[in-house]
Formats: structure tokens, C-alpha cells, sequence
């Protein structure tokens, strides 16, 4: 397998050369400075590393590099538009759902792919949904309740 | 004129330092050099503050009194606070800036924090013990409170208008009127103004805070949301390279032999090797990790104890020679005669609690980026102790510790479990050898294995009561877990708390609370024990033994917690239970009631359905930043309770993964409401430890009310409802 050249990434295109078996994380993390998503765990059990991949959540540090090459990629370093965050984002400053913040970029990300398939969810599609990211500082009522206020805003066009 | 200043005459234009500070490290040069011209307030260290610093040299070592904290105001009218307290997520960045902010009058975003940087903040023993808020902010507080003074002196001299008719308020000092008016920038341009003073000074009382006492937002909360903030995991160097420390499959182990040609051949690796520790280095995280599998290696490890053998020989070790023991016994509160007060019941309750080892678990492992530059060594790392990873760095690496500059960015959680940081140390020995910046970030798998764990214990519990509840002895031991909050709080005339130090198997260290989950499980269950064994109320039973002015504050928030929760309104419904627990550790009072549900065959047989908790830590700095940490203390202690545990056999950890070691998630979540006393007649107290002391108990005790059943080991159902 070759290196991997090129990556899509927040809607650009990004030059590199990286090992076909090198997990996404890394080189996002370590090749192109994107240090939003974060590494927790290694064995997609935390979601720290959570990153959207062709409209999808995935847990950044399971997924080889060679297998996004094609696809857009979006991390939480592209959500805002400048200086204007993204409903999801400003959902959770309003409710206080974080305490070190460490999992808050995958928080984020994985609220924002709930989101675009289920505008509208209950309670427990955020559950099923969110169950892969891990809190250790035990946030989830306040992160629950930032991405019911996150939908309700989305809804109102708050783009 | 020379104003009056706390006692102390100075001149406004000669503000010079005391011959303590001048005999130390910290000239005003170095207070200018870091934050620029302008006015420096700087306060010892007095009885708020924590242990003093060792006698070796660096920032606030050497002279005979040492700064605490420092507050400077510029030009710019940007208000610094310099202390050495890390951010780990209790989020004392904003609570210590609210402080600030509060004593000179200026909006909370007006002030910025320098934290935990070695080179920038005086020494600081450490962020533990929930001493932040009690111990730093009234510091910083008193600094800034004698900086407000000073900027009026500086107003009235300039203006000359007289100094009992300018207020300061919102950055500015201004007489009636508006005149004259002028921002704090405009009083400290030019100036290089320097005072140091005692802690002698007056503060605004709580029910005068303006910015303290009220929800400020997160401060760097932005850059949380939008990935922009740097953890260490996330800085980089110039030319910086990768490691990885090679690592035996088990505990205490030594190495034999080791065989690295293999991985030295990769292109742009280099293994080094520095007695035991075998690591290696190169230009990506996935070449270090492709070039350590082919480093061969051989162990000796010893044998040692598994977990099925943990608790006897914890009691077998227990105040004899070696290890952790050393025939220690500590305790408190002897009083009467455990014999004549069992004698004196009419119920007793002998019962044994035991708790597993835990691992902290910070989402954000140890890491650590090191760089060595014309032999200074500069590390970041995630730590709660900067200035002991920076003498721990000085002895590993044989510098002088003023050659060492430990950077600590705010942190992906700690829990009490990042006290010692040995990624810091390995980093540093690789950076040296390659002579480039080296980043090590542990695996998952390091940091259940190779950090330290929340200590196990046995608690043995022998206590008796009065037909009429009322308490007649309490005996009390704990083997290992440790001596926080060991004492009863409650009255009973013979009281006999001890703990026993052992060995300890595995590491142990500092865990959120300490051992006063351990015990307020043990206690507060035994309590529950005897309620049912003499036939009263829980509640009641516990109130009785409140009696006094002393047991106000632990009363206090047992009742609100009662109220909150409906406590005695309703009956729980089938299949389910009510349970309540009080406990009180480091001056501050919780109280937890939890209704649970029980289904003894499923995989996860109970679940949480609701908790109340009432916490009282005196006067509330921050209502929200309060409850959340309450809340999240409240989620933590519920995976000790029921399911966290580390699984270990002859020096092998089995569950080192998030896979094999399961935390609270999204689903284990249950309802959480908090009531917050707030205290404005008593000191603030820290509130990251306390509110998961109850967690515990009060499960176990609702888990007893579904079922009729007992559990008395945690985590009660690791694995299924016991057998």
C-alpha cells in the first residue's frame, strides 16, 4: 500500500504522506495539526477521538488513514464559522457540560453527527448515540440536556 | 505623603521590597521581567497556606519567607494572578479569578490567570486535599484587596483630592462625580511599584461578593468547545520526535536481557536504554510503537499477590515490618470503653466491608513533551504537583532544579491520581539522549498498569445501640485504605476509629476523597445496619445521633437532602429501594439519598434511577461551576460503588482497557438534583473531593431496602449480582 497523499479535510484539501496503517487520529493530530480530536484510549471505547467521516461519527483512532482518503473528514477545528461557533458548540458552553473539557471536541462531534441524521431526538436515540464517549467527569445530564437545547436551536434555523 | 497601608507605612514611589523577599529569588526584577512595569502586589505565604516548599532552590525557594501568590496590574488594565494551583477540571482557573476580580472591583474577564508554570509562579506544594479554595483564593484575595488600596493611594496622590472620597469600581478609581476618574492602567503606566505584604488584610465579606458568590462562566471555555485548547498531549516542538518505553508483562520487574538490533536498524529510530527503562524514539508515534514490538526482551519478575488473596493479606500484613506497614496505627477520637458500651446495647452489628482498588482513569493520560536546551530542561506535563515533578525531574535527570521549567497546561483531569508523573521523567531521558524534543504520551494500557491506583481496604466495624436507637459504642478499623474521615461524626459516648497501614500489593496514592468514601461506605452502611437492627427510621435513627450545636452542618444537609428526595412521603416501588448516607471530610457536609432499581439476573442488576444531594462547603464562589462538580462527583462515585475495579493476578493487571475496565457512561446516568447550603457566615471550603463520599453508602443502603440484602463489598455488583 502506498503512503496516503492527500486527506479532505473541513472542506479543504490537505497534503501529506502518511503510512496507509497510521490511524486517522495520528495524523490528523501529529501531521496536520489538528489537535482538537483527542487520543483516550486506542480501542474506540472512549470516543475522545471522535471525528465526522463522510457524514458519519467515527472513533478517529480505529480508523486507518487509508480507508478516509477519499471522503470528507470534519473535525471540531472546522465547526465554527469564524468567530460564530456552531449551535452545538455554544449549546455546550451554555450548559456548562464540561469540566477539564478533554472530551468535549468528541462530545461535540458526536452531538453534531446525532444531530444531522436525528434533527429531532428522544432521549434515549441521545443515549444509544452518545453511549460510545466517555465523561470522566461525569458531565452526561448537563451533556444531555446541551444537545436537547443544541436540537431545539438547530430546528429554529440557528445555523 | 506616606499613606497607611494594613499597617504597614510605604511610600508610593518606593515600594521596596522586605528583606526576606529581597534575599530570595524573587527581586522585583523578576516580578517585572515576567509581567512587564506596572504594580506588583505579592503575598507570603502565611498560616492559609499549604506545606512549606522544600530547601532547595528555584522560584520562592530560599529566602526565609516564601510568596504564596502575586497579582499584578498593568498598563493595559489587564489584571494577572500568579499561582502555582493547576486546572484539572474543578475549574479553579475562574473560581480564583472570581476572587480577584471581586477585591478590585473589575469584571471577572478583566482578570487572567498564570497557573502552575514553574518559571512564572511561586512554589506551590501541590493542587490536593481541596485546598484551593480554602487556602489560595483568600491569598489572592488579600493581594488584590491591597492592590485596590495601593491604586487609591496612587489616585489620591496624582489628583490630590482626598483619598476618603475615591471608590474603586469597574477598573477604576474615581472621586464623586466622575471626578477625578482614572482606569487602573492609567494609575500603574510607567510605575514599576512593588509591595509585599503579610497576611494581615482585610476582604470583602461574602454577602458583599459581586463577582464571587455568582455562576461566571468556564474561563477558557471557548477554546474547550472549539478543540483550540493545547493539553500536553497536544503541544509540539520544533524537530520534535516520538517515544515509547518498553514494558514487562509484569509489575516489579527486572529486566535480564534485552535485544534491540532489530528495532535500532529502522530508519530514524534510536533505543535507548538507561538502566531498567528501555524506550525508543522516532519521527512518528506509529514508528516508535512498529520499532518497540521488535525490541525482545527478557523479565524477572517476582511473585505476588493476586486479587482473590487481596483482603487477607491485607489483614495478615497489617502493623507489621515492610511494605506499607512499619506497625503503624493512626486513628482519633478515643473516648469510653468499646466493651462497656456493647455491653450497654441492645443491638449490635459486627460487619466487614471491604473496597477493591480502583484506577483514576483521566481521559487524558500522563504525556509529557520534553526539551532540553543548552542543559535546561523544559517539560510539559499534566500534573497536579508542578514544582515536585520539577524536583523529581532534578534528582531522575542529576540537574539542579533551577535548571528544570515544568509547565503545566490545564489538564485533562487528574482525580488525585496525577501526583507523580513518571511519563515526565521518561521523556526527559529520551529528549536527552537524542538530543531533539521528545513527546511520550502513555497508552490507556500504561495508565492502568503503571500509575497508581485508590487504595484497596477491609473495614471491620463492631457497634452497638439503645433499644432506643441511640448509640452506645462504635468500633471502628481500617486496614489500608486510609485514615480520611475515619472518625465518627456522629455522638456516642464509646468511640474507638483506628487505621492499620499494611502492604499494599499493588501502588497506591491519592484518589479524589481519599479513603473517606472507603469509610463514610463503611460507616454509614454499619449505621443503615443498626436503623434496621433497632427498628427506626434510617433517617430518624441518624437525626437522634445529630443531637448537638457541632452536628448542625452535617444535620443541616441530611435534612435538606431528606426534603429534596421526599424522604418518608412515598414507598418505593417494586423491585426498588430508598437509601440515604451523610458523611463529612475536609470542613465541608453532604448528604446523598438514592432510589435504585434492582433486577438481580440481569447483566447490570442495579440501576441508579435518582440521586439527591445536598452539599455544604460554607460560602458558594461559583453556584454552577458548584453543582457540576457536585453532579459529576455524584457519577463518579456511582462506578466505585457498583462496577469499577482492578482485576490483578501475581503482578499482572487483567483489565488494563476501557473494555475490560468499565466507567460510568451516558446510560448509567441517573436523575441528579443538588441542593446547595450556602453559607455566607462560614469560609468557603473545596468542594472537587467531598461530594462523592456518599455516593456509596447511600446505594448500598437503597440496594438493602429493594432486596434485604447486604452488600458490603464494593463495587457491590461488578460482575453480575454476587453469588
Amino acid at each position: 500500500m502506498p503512503n496516503v497523499k492527500e486527506l479532505q479535510v473541513n472542506g479543504a484539501k490537505r497534503a501529506t504522506d502518511a503510512h496507509p496503517e497510521r490511524s486517522l487520529l495520528s495524523v490528523l493530530r501529529d501531521d496536520l495539526g489538528l489537535t482538537g480530536a483527542k487520543y483516550g484510549c486506542g480501542e474506540g471505547r472512549c470516543g475522545a477521538c471522535t471525528v465526522i467521516v463522510d457524514g458519519k461519527a467515527v472513533k478517529s483512532c480505529q480508523s486507518r488513514v487509508e480507508t478516509c482518503a477519499e471522503k470528507p473528514i470534519r473535525t471540531v477545528e472546522g465547526l465554527a464559522v469564524g468567530v460564530k461557533l456552531h449551535p452545538v458548540q455554544t449549546a455546550f458552553l451554555d450548559a456548562g457540560s464540561m469540566q477539564c473539557g478533554y472530551c468535549t471536541p468528541g462530545m461535540v462531534m458526536a452531538a453534531v453527527a446525532l444531530l444531522e441524521q436525528h434533527p429531532d431526538p428522544t432521549r434515549d436515540d441521545i443515549l444509544s448515540e452518545m453511549n460510545g464517549n466517555i465523561c470522566r467527569c461525569g458531565t452526561y445530564v448537563r451533556l444531555v440536556a446541551a444537545i436537547e437545547a443544541a436540537a431545539k436551536a438547530m430546528k429554529g434555523g440557528a445555523k | 505623603m506616606t499613606p497607611q497601608l494594613d499597617g504597614i507605612a510605604i511610600e508610593p514611589e518606593r515600594y521596596e521590597l522586605i528583606d526576606a523577599i529581597a534575599a530570595s529569588e524573587w527581586t522585583r526584577r523578576e516580578f517585572f521581567r515576567i509581567a512587564g512595569a506596572g504594580l506588583v502586589i505579592a503575598i507570603l505565604m502565611g498560616k492559609d497556606a499549604d506545606a512549606q516548599p522544600p530547601g532547595r532552590g528555584g522560584q520562592g525557594g530560599g529566602g526565609g519567607q516564601q510568596i504564596g501568590a502575586w497579582v499584578h496590574i498593568g498598563k493595559d488594565d489587564v489584571v494577572t494572578a500568579y499561582t502555582g494551583k493547576v486546572e484539572v477540571g474543578q475549574n479553579v482557573r475562574t473560581s480564583l479569578a472570581q476572587a480577584v476580580a471581586d477585591e478590585l472591583r473589575v469584571p471577572f474577564k478583566s482578570v487572567k490567570m498564570v497557573m502552575a508554570d514553574t518559571a512564572l509562579v511561586p512554589y506551590d506544594a501541590g493542587t490536593f486535599g481541596s485546598r484551593s479554595t480554602p487556602a489560595m483564593a483568600p491569598q489572592l484575595r488579600k493581594a488584590a484587596a491591597a492592590a485596590r488600596e495601593v491604586l487609591l493611594d496612587l489616585a489620591a496622590e496624582k489628583s490630590k483630592a482626598d483619598r476618603t472620597t475615591l471608590v474603586a469600581k469597574d477598573g477604576k478609581v474615581s472621586g464623586p462625580k466622575g471626578e477625578p476618574s482614572y482606569t487602573y492602567g492609567e494609575l500603574t503606566r510607567g510605575e514599576k511599584l512593588v509591595k509585599v505584604i503579610g497576611g494581615d488584610v482585610p476582604t470583602t465579606k461574602a454577602e458583599k461578593w459581586t463577582v464571587a458568590g455568582t455562576s461566571a462562566p468556564k474561563a477558557n471555555g471557548r477554546d474547550i468547545v472549539t478543540g483550540g485548547h493545547k493539553y500536553t498531549s497536544d503541544v509540539t516542538r520544533p524537530e520534535m520526535l516520538f517515544g515509547k518505553i518498553l514494558r514487562p508483562a509484569k509489575l516489579k520487574s527486572k529486566l535480564v536481557s534485552v535485544d534491540t538490533k532489530a528495532a535500532e536498524a529502522l530508519p530514524g529510530v534510536t533505543v535507548v536504554r538507561d538502566g531498567d527503562l528501555v524506550g525508543v524514539v522516532a519521527p512518528t508515534e506509529y514508528a516508535a510503537a512498529e520499532a518497540l514490538k521488535l525490541v525482545k526482551a527478557e523479565w524477572n519478575a517476582p511473585a505476588q499477590v493476586s486479587a482473590g488473596d487481596l483482603f487477607k493479606h491485607l489483614k495478615e500484613k497489617a502493623g507489621r515490618g515492610g511494605g506499607g506497614g512499619g506497625g503503624g496505627r493512626g486513628g482519633g477520637g478515643a473516648r469510653g470503653s468499646i466493651d462497656e458500651g456493647l455491653k450497654a446495647a441492645a443491638k449490635t452489628v459486627t460487619a466487614t466491608y471491604t473496597v477493591a482498588y480502583i484506577a483514576h482513569v483521566p481521559l487524558e493520560p500522563r504525556a509529557a513533551v520534553a526539551e532540553w536546551t543548552d542543559g535546561k530542561l523544559t517539560v510539559w506535563t499534566g500534573t497536579q504537583r508542578p514544582f515536585g515533578v520539577r524536583d523529581d525531574l532534578a534528582r531522575a535527570l542529576n540537574v539542579a532544579a533551577d535548571k528544570v521549567h515544568v509547565i503545566v497546561p490545564d489538564t485533562g483531569s487528574g482525580y488525585g491520581g496525577k501526583h507523580t508523573i513518571a511519563t515526565a521523567t521518561e521523556a526527559a531521558i529520551l529528549a536527552k539522549k537524542v538530543g531533539k524534543p521528545v513527546k511520550l504520551v502513555w497508552t490507556r494500557e500504561e495508565e492502568f498498569t503503571w500509575a497508581y491506583f485508590r487504595p484497596a481496604g477491609v473495614i471491620e466495624v463492631n457497634a452497638g445501640a439503645k433499644a432506643d436507637g441511640t448509640l452506645t459504642a462504635w468500633d471502628f478499623h481500617n486496614y489500608n485504605s486510609g485514615g480520611s474521615s475515619l472518625a465518627s461524626p456522629y455522638a456516642v459516648p464509646n468511640h474507638r476509629a483506628e487505621f492499620h497501614s499494611t502492604d499494599s500489593p499493588l501502588a497506591q496514592g491519592s484518589y479524589r476523597a481519599l479513603a473517606a468514601t472507603a469509610n463514610s461506605f463503611a460507616r454509614e452502611s454499619a449505621m443503615d445496619e443498626l436503623a434496621h437492627a433497632v427498628g427506626l427510621d434510617p433517617l430518624e435513627f441518624r437525626l437522634k445521633n445529630l443531637p448537638d450545636k457541632q452536628h448542625e452542618r452535617l444535620k443541616a444537609v441530611l435534612e435538606a437532602a431528606a426534603k429534596a428526595f421526599g424522604w418518608g412521603k412515598a414507598k418505593p416501588a417494586e423491585g426498588r429501594g430508598f437509601g440515604l448516607a451523610v458523611s463529612t471530610e475536609k470542613n465541608s457536609f453532604v448528604a446523598s439519598v438514592a432510589e435504585v432499581e434492582v433486577d438481580r439476573k440481569a447483566k447490570n442488576p442495579v440501576r441508579v434511577v435518582r440521586v439527591v444531594t445536598a452539599f455544604e462547603c460554607g460560602a458558594v464562589v461559583n453556584p454552577d461551576h458548584l453543582k457540576n462538580q457536585v453532579e459529576g462527583a455524584v457519577m463518579m462515585g456511582h462506578g466505585g460503588a457498583l462496577f469499577e475495579k482492578v482485576d490483578f493476578e501475581n503482578g499482572e493487571i487483567l483489565n488494563p482497557s476501557l473494555g475490560g475496565y468499565r466507567v460510568p457512561r451516558f446510560r448509567d446516568a441517573p436523575a441528579l438534583e443538588v441542593v446547595l447550603l450556602d453559607r455566607k457566615d462560614l469560609p468557603s471550603e473545596g468542594a472537587g473531593e467531598t461530594p462523592i463520599i456518599t455516593v456509596a453508602p447511600a446505594v448500598a443502603n437503597a440496594i438493602f431496602q429493594a432486596t434485604g440484602e447486604r452488600l458490603r463489598s464494593m463495587p457491590m455488583v461488578p460482575k453480575g449480582w454476587p453469588k
